[in-house]
């Protein structure tokens, strides 16, 4: 009963509907940067190495690999920052979550396409 | 207009203001019927009592049922009192709901907090504890707690185990985000004290600035 009202309340401010990557894809996000009174577009392109779109107040997680470290960032889903989500390039992949690319460097972070 | 409202935690979310996510959490707040009015002359400060939440029928004693057969009010789960400035009119037919802080920019949250029961200090006041390794001997221990003979005694308030929690806790100047009328929900930015389904008592904030 508690939950219910609070997951209807949810779902009402819910801004997204079901994202249109997936698990594995490389996608450009663009994200909206205000410096001062400037705006300015930042693309951040990477794999998607986790999705939480079930629930409302879902998440994704891109990595990225800048001169062999690392970079992860986590967007919520809905953000007015985001202006695009494109997807570069679709993953095949056997896991929900890909945090097993943390371990691995080099040709090893490569995900293979889906044709 | 009273300025209190009794209310159930429905839990937290998050919210996108102006472009950023903040944390809320969703109350569901009244609406609260008037049970009684109590006046300078009749009781010496003038005041209204609020309830909230439904009785279950078994629950309900003797003066309770005796209470609402007089005011012709339902008997309510939790009852509170609201102090009221001398000469403020209410009208005690009219239930009290959330729209009382339509105009409010930030609001005092009461509530009980979640009980933890006797913890130590580690959990109770953040200390580091020591070591796991190297023969440490005091992995959650508050090692000393006070000098030598002089001055001879643990100084007052010396942070040390006990009950943590379950405590009256209220959480001051929370900016209202939202209010509902229709639902009775009123959104708060950041936590309020107490688990989910927690009874909360919401009143228009005193601090300033």
């Amino acid at each position: 009963m508690i939950m219910n009202k609070l997951e209807q309340y949810k779902k009402e401010k819910q801004t997204y509907d079901a994202p249109s990557f997936c698990i594995g894809d490389t996608v450009d996000v663009s994200l909206k940067i205000t410096e001062g009174n400037k705006e300015r577009i930042q693309v951040f392109t990477g794999t998607v190495i986790a999705l939480n779109a079930a629930k409302t107040n879902g998440s994704f997680t891109v990595r990225h690999l800048h001169q062999g470290q690392g970079v992860e960032k986590v967007f919520p889903l809905g953000s007015e920052s985001i202006q695009k989500i494109e997807v570069k390039r679709r993953g095949d992949v056997r896991r929900a979550k890909l945090y097993y690319l943390r371990d691995r460097q080099g040709k090893a972070v490569r995900v293979r396409e889906k044709i | 207009m009273a300025t209190g409202i009794l209310g159930k935690k429905l839990g937290m979310t998050h919210l996108f203001v102006d472009g950023k996510l903040v944390p809320a959490t969703v109350i569901e707040a009244g609406p609260c019927p008037i049970l009684q009015v109590k006046t300078v002359e009749k009781d010496g400060y003038s005041a209204i009592q609020i309830g909230f939440g439904d009785k279950k029928k078994s629950r309900i004693n003797k003066p309770e049922a005796g209470k609402a057969a007089k005011n012709g009010k339902a008997v309510k789960q939790v009852v509170r009192e609201v102090r009221l400035d001398d000469g403020q009119e209410v009208d005690v037919e009219k239930d009290l709901d959330v729209n009382i802080f339509a105009d409010v920019a930030s609001v005092d949250v009461v509530g009980v907090s979640k009980g933890r029961g006797f913890s130590g200090v580690v959990k109770r006041w953040g200390f580091g504890g020591g070591r796991a390794s190297h023969g440490g001997d005091w992995e959650r221990k508050p090692g000393s707690i006070g000098m030598c003979a002089d001055p001879g005694k643990t100084i007052k308030g010396k942070k040390m185990p006990g009950q943590y929690g379950n405590k009256r806790i209220t959480m001051r100047n929370l900016q209202v985000l939202e209010i509902d009328v229709e639902k009775s929900l009123i959104v708060v930015k950041g936590g309020v004290p107490g688990p989910k389904g927690g009874h909360v008592f919401i009143r228009s904030t005193n601090k300033l600035g």
